[in-house]
């Protein structure tokens, strides 16, 4: 039993923590700006690379580092929507998404560029496990990570829910024409939805690679589960989002505990097909998600 | 005259290769030119057909499935028969919602598939791929083996191509053109979209698997990383873009300049050394990436514009400005 | 009843135009003029709710010109639209569902600077269901309460005109009786109407002024009471015979 919390659930809440960030800004862009936005994991892969320099430059805890390596994302990332999105604000918006699906190759081709392919570390060292009630056995970094990560969840419960800008995000997600109608300046609930969406990538990208390396393909692999959280939760629904992350990151890690017999449920060389699993699940059984979001 | 006969085969595989794009692009272009359905998972369909093909053709050996030594006709056949029923699947799932969850749905069967040919190494030899595969021509001499092949490649080019301006023009494809331009108006007119849909979406992924044979013959070999899936979907989408979506000859025309620019910058950039050798490949992804917004943004009509199937009674798009074509 | 020193408010003049290249509106010509109500009816797909979303810069015009107070505001952006004091309450999805009441109205409020409370206050006065239900997800409430967190949320900014499309679309007998009312109220307090309406007896009754448009083109005006007495309007629109 405790293995199975210490091995299977904890690291499950981690990753779905990270996945939950990561998701937020995908259902975000999905709902207010209306695209599926290919480009939200590499957008994760830069936050963390400049995150990176940043901590080898000054020395600093990667969490120090990590707003710091945000603010430079976000302009990176605003640049792109000024550079490449917004031509299209006003044409289908598979246009959009075609143009995120290039954005994706661009950016990873320039993360390759700088700073090279090789593996490289957030942290160095191993650190010791706390042990509480003699057998809960959680590392240090698992409990900042979690801690991280639900103060930026609260952070943006507060933004959307009482902050002017906040609450004309969720008008502009509900309806964009009315927004515009009802005199909202939409580019700017526009560039705080990718202020958003690029500070948690960021932060998400920063809590994996300090739980486990950093490396190129780390975006990409986080693309489908952010998206298949996104869906879970419902498009639109940050909370949704929220949840959807964290079922798909537990069902992935106890996926491949013993439930049957000795050997692995599932074997782990196909952890990364459970949150496609849930996705088309979910788009066969309910495409609006668990919580009543969207469906285009 | 050594160096001419290099130039040579290097030109003959430069047309053998942009061929085989050439018939992706084509796929992509049924459902993405004619269709408006956004197939982000190419590399998926093509890798597909290059493994059920690959399998289906070589001798027996204990690395992984095979010993079947059926004839091309039947594996290219089975190579498009296993990818148009993956597709239907995929398409059971998405086609009834907006074209980005069939990108996500697409990308995600993708990596899928490359995560089977990872681990079931009994079938398909993990990351070692499949190797030793039979080559069509391959006991002709020296450049008639290679021509032959290019011939062969051209040849169903053309088929295709006369197949499907056939369809372009006839009723199927002008009810394409209705549902892609104005879903609502074609629903009115009592047309089944998501059947419509299907056949596109089905057609495309065949081609695409057909492409994946010719591939894992024309190179022997076939891996789950011969090429990076995205690198490969990718290129296939800016063919089409750059030569013309929903236009048969741009998506040809596309696949052959773009496959043309992209070998030989890469012939260019290997001369350089190592360290940056490595580090410009890069920099090729990046410039392609960059093309494609270009096109996007400056000529989103591409090479070769769409051409009307004949004229209908609707209002066609005068001011040319914004391109309706691609509402989904 | 028009007071004819002061200047026009909304002013449509000889407009033309439709969705991409299917023209909707065929030389359409109308004005409201301060303190009026000014109804527009007609058949289904006349043109009623276009020739609103013209002023609002929803439309590709080829012609004809939209003057606010005299300016000329053709084509201009929505946004600024609202920003120059018109607000509209469009015929379908016009709040927020999602969005609790006093959030839509808050909304609406979003190009004021200084302190919407007070205008709040006033608004949960004329519309007391709202206060009540203020903390309610608007998509939760009932038709005719939607309609009123429309109308509420196109007052938050004290707007020069409203324009209202169908306020009374669907609703009950009573309901509609209760929107009428609270236009007249609005109208009262010196803020001019320009409204599209399917009950066009009851409406023609509170209104100062109203239009017959039929097939994109101006097919009748008058003031609302001679309208009611019109024999081929009376046919037309309000349900056969002349009126009582
Ligand atoms: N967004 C749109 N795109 C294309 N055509 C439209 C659009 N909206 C309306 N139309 C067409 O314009 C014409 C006029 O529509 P409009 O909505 O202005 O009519 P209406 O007079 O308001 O009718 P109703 O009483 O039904 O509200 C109709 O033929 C309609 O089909
Ligand atoms: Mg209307």
């Amino acid at each position: 039993m405790m293995e199975f919390i210490n091995f299977y659930l904890i690291p499950g809440l981690v990753l779905g923590s990270i996945y939950a960030l990561g998701a937020i800004g995908i259902t975000l862009t999905f709902s207010i700006l209306r695209f599926a936005n290919f480009a939200h994991g590499e957008t994760m892969l830069l936050g963390v690379y400049i995150t990176y320099s940043l901590v080898q430059f000054s020395g600093v805890h990667p969490l120090i580092a990590l707003p710091f390596g945000a603010l430079l994302t976000v302009i990176v990332v605003l640049g792109i929507d000024r550079a490449f999105y917004k031509p299209f604000r006003n044409s289908p918006t598979i246009m959009v998404v075609i143009a995120s699906f290039g954005m994706m190759l661009m950016v990873r081709s320039m993360v390759q560029f700088i700073w090279g392919v090789q593996l490289k570390g957030m942290t160095q060292g191993i650190q010791r496990p706390m042990i509480f009630f003699d057998s809960l056995r959680i590392s240090p970094k698992h409990i900042t990570i979690i801690g991280a990560a639900i103060v930026l969840m609260l952070a943006v419960h507060y933004l959307l829910s009482r902050t002017k800008i906040g609450k004309a995000m969720r008008a502009m997600s509900d309806s964009p024409e009315l927004a515009k109608l009802t005199g909202i300046d939409t580019e700017k609930v526009v560039r705080m939805t990718w202020i958003v969406g690029g500070a948690l990538a960021t932060a998400a990208g920063v809590f994996l690679a300090i739980d486990t390396h950093i490396d190129t393909n780390m975006g990409f692999k986080m693309l489908l589960p952010m998206f298949a959280a996104a869906i879970l939760g419902g498009i639109g629904r940050p909370f949704g989002a929220v949840a959807g992350g964290l079922v798909i990151g537990i069902v992935e890690e106890i996926s491949s505990y013993p439930w049957i017999g000795v050997e692995p449920l599932l074997n782990p060389g196909y952890k990364a097909g459970v949150a496609f699993a849930i996705m088309i699940g979910m788009l066969l059984w309910r495409p609006s998600g668990l919580f009543k979001g969207k469906v285009f | 005259m050594d160096q001419f006969y290099g130039i040579f085969l290097y030109i003959i595989s430069l047309l053998t290769m942009g061929g085989i794009y050439a018939i992706l692009a084509l796929g992509l272009n049924i459902q993405w030119g004619f269709t408006g359905l956004f197939n982000a998972g190419i590399a998926g369909f093509f890798a597909i057909g290059a493994y059920v093909s690959a399998i289906l053709t070589t001798a027996p050996s204990l690395r992984h499935l095979g010993g079947y030594e059926l004839p091309y006709v039947v594996s290219f056949a089975a190579a498009m028969v296993v990818s148009g029923i993956i597709a239907w699947a995929v398409g059971k799932v998405c086609l009834k919602l907006r074209a980005d969850y069939l990108a996500i749905a697409t990308i995600g069967i993708a990596e899928i598939f490359r995560l089977i040919l990872k681990n079931e190494t009994w079938a398909t030899n993990g990351p070692r791929g499949v190797s030793m595969i039979p080559k069509p021509f391959e006991t002709l001499p020296e450049p008639w083996n290679h021509l032959c092949f290019l011939g062969l490649i051209l040849a169903v080019i053309v088929v295709i191509y006369l197949l499907l301006e056939t369809a372009r023009n006839s009723p199927w494809g002008r009810v394409m053109t209705a549902i892609r331009e104005n879903e609502k108006s074609a629903m009115a007119a009592g047309k089944d979209i998501e059947k419509f849909r299907m056949e596109a979406f089905v057609a495309g992924c065949m081609l695409m698997a057909l492409a994946g044979a010719f591939i894992a013959h024309y190179l022997k070999f076939i891996g789950p990383n011969a090429t990076d899936p995205l690198t490969s979907t990718f290129l296939v989408w800016v063919m089409l873009v750059v030569g013309g979506s929903a236009n048969n000859r741009g998506a040809i025309l596309g696949a052959f300049l773009m496959w043309t620019i992209w070998s030989a910058s890469e012939i260019l950039t290997s001369r350089l050394p190592d360290e940056l050798a490595i580090r410009t490949a890069y920099i090729r992804i990046f410039l392609i990436g960059l093309a494609l917004q270009i096109f996007l943004q400056r000529f989103p009509k591409g090479i070769f514009p769409e051409v009307r199937p004949k004229p209908e009674r609707r209002q066609s798009v005068s001011d040319g400005v914004t391109d309706n074509a691609t509402s989904r | 009843m028009s007071n004819s020193e002061l200047q026009t408010v909304l002013e449509l003049d000889q407009i033309i135009g439709g969705y991409g290249d299917t023209q909707i509106l065929h030389g359409v010509s109308m004005r409201v003029d301060p303190g009026e109500i000014v109804v527009i009816i007609g058949p289904n797909g006349a043109g009623k709710s276009t020739a609103m979303k013209a002023v609002f810069g929803l439309l590709n015009l080829s012609g004809g010109k939209v003057r606010l107070n005299g300016e000329d505001i053709t084509n201009m952006p929505p946004d600024q639209v609202v920003h120059h004091g018109v607000c509209y309450v469009p015929q379908t999805s016009n709040i927020f569902p999602s969005l609790t009441v006093e959030e839509n109205l808050e909304m609406g409020a979003f190009v004021r600077t200084d302190d919407f409370r007070p205008r709040l206050q006033e608004l949960y006065d004329i519309f007391p269901p709202l206060a009540e239900k203020r903390r309610q997800a608007a998509g939760t409430l009932s038709g005719g309460q939607r309609q009123m967190v429309a109308m509420a949320k196109a007052m938050m900014l004290e707007p020069q005109i409203l324009l209202l499309d169908e306020p009374t679309a669907g609703l009950s007998p009573k309901y509609r009786g209760e929107i009428f009312a609270i236009v007249k109220t609005v109208n009262a307090t010196g803020t001019p109407i320009l409204m599209v309406e399917q009950n066009a007896k009851q409406a023609l009754k509170i209104a100062n002024r109203g239009y017959v448009l039929v097939d994109g083109k101006n097919k009748f005006e008058g003031s609302g009471h001679d309208l009611l007495e019109d024999a081929e309007v009376a046919e037309m629109f309000l349900g056969g015979g002349a009126p009582p």
